[in-house]
């Protein structure tokens, strides 16, 4: 169940004077099971990329295939490739329309043409799974917190079965707590469903601690494509895109500069953790 | 998906027509249409057109957008010119089955769907050439003798402003909601009325949430920033006559003084 961009590129309105490449010859391949972070600052392109997955937006050039089939064909499903590659966008607030959480979360289901039964089947199941609690189903999706109401647009999509999931900046606007339970229930995702997971970010340090493989985006081109380790090894040239690498990257960067002798591979704080103790203990027996 | 729709259709350019005072602009595209309909013959309509395209020329604004325009009223064109090319009684000059084509009707025709389209263009003219803001503060300052009558100018300007800022903003709102709901499966396309119109259902709830929240904040943001109404308040860029608008004035009043005298002749 792979799904491959191949050389896609996408124009901004071809007809104004100043003819925008939001997406210039991108090809990357997503393999089954993986959970890639997407990163890159506003307006380079990874948005848009993401909208082409599952063919709301259509290429200017070049081919998506999803199972090898070509996305873009005539007769080729739409809806039904919708219900494989699910999109769930920033603000929840531009999903959410029903008078309360579970129908709400029944709304993508029934779409699908399911039966009652299934589609409530469906709509518990993915609300448990992003630890939605069973009291807040009949509550309006308005008067919830902001946490909540991003748990609730996530299960909209979940509940649609699909075997590819796309975040795009699910973590905006969250205190660190919320955003890290989020992050933690995503994750949770990937290895008990083995579902595939896009996450789109701008900020490193959300990306650095769950995913396994960076996409690094800039000018609808992609720069970057390799492990967390690799990517952040080049933190200069990310900090010329207006990126940067995560905190612990610095950090051990600088100790390493002040003559404390530890690997700068650490992506997590606790990475970085055990090896400043490691080292440490190190000197000290010396 | 939505971005074809432009209300506020201004075409950033630099021409002398770009920089003319609003007022000018306003008044002049009265003047131009009340033009149309009085001193109907060809030698008016000669003027009218030249001096059309004398604006047009000197607007910097490509041709093609002033036709675009038109599309709109196409519909309402056709129907007009086909009402008075059958329906006006005159000397006969073709026959079909029961519709005839009288000499007057096809005079009427023409001239019809010439003022009609003198009349797009002109008006394109002003909101090509004119930001949708200078346009209110022209408005307002223009119909500021009305006061007297206790109209309101300035609350009406200010939601006419508000309203211009919002359309973009809505527009792109609903784009990125429409896009949400098609990942969830919706379909906004297909089946009949009814389906269709129930279809618009999760658009228009987060739409309307959307408004109404932005509407609080900047309502909120303004009384912030201590607004409370017209009375006393000053601008930062007043409208001022300068030459180049005295000289468009009396332009207008030339092709007007024209204008009468072709028709009297």
């Amino acid at each position: 169940m792979a799904l491959t961009v191949d050389h896609v590129s996408y124009v901004y309105d071809p007809d104004a004077p100043l003819a925008r490449m939001a997406l210039d010859d991108v090809s990357l391949t997503i393999p089954e099971g993986q959970f890639i972070g997407i990163i890159g600052h506003t307006g380079s392109g990874k948005s848009t990329l993401m909208q082409h997955l599952n063919g709301l937006v259509r290429a200017s050039s070049g081919r998506i295939l999803f199972n090898g089939q070509d996305i873009d064909a005539k007769d080729y499903d739409k809806k039904e490739l919708r219900s494989k590659v699910g999109l769930v966008f920033q603000y929840p607030e531009h999903q959410l329309f029903e008078v309360d959480v579970f129908s709400d979360v029944c709304f993508g289901p029934r779409n699908l043409g399911l039966d009652k039964a299934e589609v409530e089947r469906r709509a518990a199941d993915a609300l448990e799974r992003v630890g939605v609690p069973r009291e807040l189903y009949t509550q309006s999706p308005f008067e919830l917190s902001g946490g909540q109401k991003r748990r609730v647009a996530i299960a909209g999509v979940l509940a649609m079965n699909p075997e590819i999931l796309i975040l795009d900046e699910p973590t905006a606007g969250l205190d660190p707590k919320g955003r890290r339970e989020i992050l933690d229930q995503i994750k949770e995702l990937q290895t008990r469903s083995h579902m595939t997971i896009l996450l789109v970010s701008h900020s490193m340090e959300d990306v650095a601690e769950y995913v396994d493989r960076i996409i690094v985006m800039n000018r609808g081109k992609i720069i970057y494509d390799d492990i967390p380790r690799n990517i952040f090894k080049r933190y200069r040239e990310l900090e010329e895109i207006g990126l940067g690498a995560p905190q612990v990257t610095y950090i051990m960067q600088t100790l390493r500069k002040s003559g404390l002798p530890v690997s700068t591979e650490a992506t997590t704080v606790q990475q970085a953790a055990d090896e400043i103790m490691k080292v440490l203990d190190g000197v000290l027996v010396c | 998906m939505l971005r074809d729709i432009t209300l506020g259709q201004y075409y950033q350019t630099e021409s002398v027509i770009h920089r003319l005072d609003p007022r000018v602009k306003l008044a002049g595209t009265l003047l131009y249409i009340i033009s149309l309909f009085l001193f109907e013959n060809i030698l008016g309509y000669v003027l009218a057109a030249l001096f059309l395209a004398l604006v047009i020329g000197l607007s910097h604004v490509p041709f093609k957008f002033m036709v675009r325009g038109m599309k709109a009223i196409l519909f309402l064109m056709l129907i007009t010119v086909v009402f008075n090319l059958f329906l006006t009684p005159g000397q006969e000059l073709l026959r079909l089955w029961r519709l005839t084509i009288t000499r007057e009707g096809l005079h009427n025709a023409v001239y019809m769907a010439l003022r009609l389209s003198f009349l797009i263009m002109g008006s394109s003219i002003m909101t090509l050439t004119t930001t949708p803001n200078n346009l209110t503060d022209g408005m307002e300052r223009g119909l500021r003798p009305l006061k007297i009558f206790k109209v309101p100018i300035h609350e009406v300007a200010m939601i006419m402003s508000i309203a211009l800022r919002f359309i973009p903003i809505l527009l792109e709102e609903t784009d990125k909601i429409m896009k949400a709901q098609i990942a969830r499966g919706a379909d906004f396309e297909s089946g009949n009325l009814i389906r269709r119109a129930k279809a618009m259902v999760p658009l228009l709830v987060p739409l309307f949430i959307s408004a109404f929240r932005r509407a609080n904040d900047l309502a909120m943001a303004m009384e912030a920033r201590c607004y409370r109404g017209g009375e006393g308040r000053t601008k930062m860029k007043p409208l001022i006559y300068q030459r180049r608008d005295r000289l468009a004035y009396l332009c207008i009043l030339l092709y007007l003084g024209c204008k009468m005298a072709a028709g009297l002749v």
